[in-house]
């Protein structure tokens, strides 16, 4: 397993040089002179001279990567053109938002996407069966964003169950530890403060689980028809288990392997989907700070965030390929 | 076509088949793959659904200009914001436009882009895709690796990169749509020509001195393409969620069009007091997308019927 892993590991490395080549490549699609792109048609020259200074723009291209990748190995991701603020410091605030919104709605997804898959494949051909079916599939189809618009219109705004935007109440008093409220809450034990994050956790995540929801539900079906039809399932049947026991305790384990895989590759989705969620919510992620820093065509930001954001989905499906060495002895042998 | 044949005796020649059938004469009917598909899809309902509706949105986006009741941009400023009405079925925006004259104009454009954009990343997937899979060795290993590296990024977020940095608009949209679908094609296509190039019918060409384009696109693209046909027909359904995607976050289309992620931005502005700004554009895109889906699951299902769910 650690040989596998090893390996596995550094089949990364040139997967996040050429990562590295592209985000760098990024700032150079600006159609005409990048300087003058990010800084604006009314920056003064000296502006413009030290902005190419600082991000190495007036050198070869080849010393400019150089340059790129040695900041980045150093874990300086560059400074905000707008707010002149680092933006490590700015991702440590958000990154947490981010991660605990799409966990929840990763959770969604799971809980009620596995059990549908699972109930489906065992009632094959009912209405159950159907209803899952059309249900994933309008999910598979469904533009989150529209939806994330018309829980908030919905719940937020007719009905006014739920609030549609921010992590907490306006005026609510709470200092953070690790910037995952659910957490701080809970550490802090601050009750009400725990479910002021849960109520605005809850339609942003509704929002963001729907197409990872309908996709685990069918993986899960079909893994789960496929492992039905299998000999031992059959033989587990023919000993005189019960239903339950055979679902749920041999074919559902066997089934799950390609479920795994699905799931890790959900966290791209995920953070994509993050973009749009957060900025219909205003939820203060890396989603939304990418949409704004576009707004604002503060590109250094866009093209840090999307450099982040590939390497968690990289290491994220490196994390899943080696759960599912784990979990099937077999692949580390192919 | 139905026709009689007679089987051979063991180690005798075939026999015409008799004028008058024989009580044990065997009837098999020779039908074309491409007929048995065609009937496998049209068996389907939820498929003939999907694909009437397809056609539904297919004729709404040719007749635009005669079937709606007013211009897409025609600003009637006396009804901004009207409800649904009579006069105006989807009511109107905040510049007393005809929402639903919007939408049906609407699908000029998200039918445009889910089609120009698949075809981009179809051909291009799949040409690249054929080569590396045919040549193999190191010019496949460099093409996966490159794979690998463009993979790593999600689909979304790459096209949102590439249109950030070019500049908003709908033909950067379409490119980087098309650009960022690339690998699945190319993918898909290179491990199709991998499984062809080993098979009796590809090497028997090859042994007849055909040349490597020649096995390519005559042997191994013909059989290729089911899986290709079936991954873009789903793919028109991505490809139109990712352009309103970009529409909405301002960097597809560009204002007055009436493009469905750009209205459902605007109308989001209003959703205290005019939610029927948003909530029928948002319809159009989940329509669009669930009937692609569906004739994407229909066509899987009738060119591959052990995929069937």
């Amino acid at each position: 397993m650690l040989r596998y892993a090893l390996r596995r590991v550094l089949a990364l490395v040139p997967v996040l040089i050429g990562v590295s080549v592209i985000v760098f490549l990024f700032l150079h699609l600006i159609p005409g002179d990048s300087a003058t792109a990010i800084l604006g048609e009314h920056a003064t020259p000296d502006a413009i001279v030290q902005l190419r200074a600082a991000y190495g723009l007036d050198q070869p291209w080849p010393t400019q990567y150089v340059i790129f990748v040695g900041h980045i190995l150093h874990g300086d991701l560059g400074k905000s053109i707008r707010s002149n603020v680092p933006v490590t410091s700015e991702l440590s605030q958000r990154l947490p938002a981010t991660a605990e919104l799409s966990a929840v709605a990763l959770l969604f997804a799971l809980v009620v996407g596995m059990p549908a898959g699972i109930i489906s494949a065992w009632r094959r051909g009912s209405v159950f069966d159907h209803a899952s079916v059309v249900g994933a599939l309008t999910g598979v189809s469904m533009p989150i964003f529209w939806l994330g618009l018309m829980l908030a219109w919905l719940f937020g705004v007719e009905l006014k169950l739920l609030p549609f935007s921010a992590r907490l109440d306006t005026g609510a008093r709470f200092t953070p530890i690790t910037n995952l409220l659910l957490v701080d809450a809970v550490l802090r034990a601050d009750w009400p403060i725990l479910g002021q994050t849960i109520r605005h956790l809850l339609l942003p995540a509704l929002a963001l689980s729907t197409v990872p929801m309908a996709i685990v539900m069918r993986m899960t079906r079909g893994a789960m028809i496929e492992v039905l039809h299998q000999d031992y399932v059959r033989t587990a049947r023919a000993k005189g288990l019960r239903d339950r026991v055979v679902v749920g305790g041999h074919a559902f384990r066997n089934a799950l392997l390609p479920v795994v895989t699905i799931v890790g590759l959900q966290v791209g989705a995920l953070l994509s989907g993050a973009i749009l969620t957060e900025t219909i919510f205003s939820w203060p992620g890396i989603g939304r700070w990418v949409y704004e820093s576009i707004q604002l065509r503060d590109y250094p930001v866009v093209q840090s965030m999307t450099l982040v954001i590939a390497v968690i989905f990289v290491v994220t499906n490196l994390l899943v390929d080696l759960s599912y060495a784990w979990l099937d002895p077999r692949v580390r042998y192919r | 076509m139905s026709t009689t044949i007679a089987r051979a005796a063991p180690g005798g020649p075939a026999r015409p088949a008799p004028a008058v059938a024989m009580p044990v004469a065997l009837s098999t009917s020779i039908r074309s793959p491409l007929r048995d598909s065609l009937r496998r899809f049209f068996a389907s309902g939820t498929a003939v659904l999907g694909l009437a509706v397809v056609l539904v949105f297919v004729l709404m986006a040719i007749g635009a200009p005669w079937i709606t009741p007013y211009g897409a941009d025609q600003q009637l400023l006396t009804d901004r914001l009207k409800a649904p009405s009579a006069a105006h079925l989807f009511g109107t925006d905040d510049l007393g436009r005809d929402v639903l004259s919007r939408v049906v104009f609407g699908s000029q454009i998200s039918l445009r882009v889910g089609i120009f954009a698949v075809a981009l990343s179809l051909v291009t997937g799949s040409v690249l895709g054929l080569i590396a899979g045919y040549a193999g060795g190191w010019l496949d290993g460099l093409f996966m690796r490159g794979m690998d590296i463009v993979l790593a990024f999600p689909a979304t977020l790459m096209a949102i990169g590439i249109v950030a940095m070019r500049g908003p608009g709908l033909e950067m949209a379409l490119v980087a749509i098309g650009i960022v679908n690339i690998p699945t094609y190319a993918r898909l296509a290179r491990s199709m020509a991998l499984s062809l190039r080993e098979r009796d019918f590809v090497i028997a060409a090859r042994c007849l001195g055909a040349s490597g384009p020649r096995l390519v696109g005559r042997h191994i693209l013909p059989n290729s393409l089911s899986p290709l046909i079936v991954q873009a027909t789903l793919g028109i359904a991505t490809a139109i969620i990712e352009a309103a995607g970009l529409g909405f976050l301002g960097l597809g289309a560009q204002p007055p069009t009436p493009e469905w992620g750009l209205m459902l931005t605007n109308g989001r502005a209003f959703l205290l007091n005019a939610p029927w700004a948003m909530i029928f554009p948002g319809l159009a895109i989940l329509l669009t997308t669930l009937a692609f889906n569906l004739v994407g699951d229909g066509v899987r299902d009738a060119l591959d019927p052990s995929m069937r769910g």
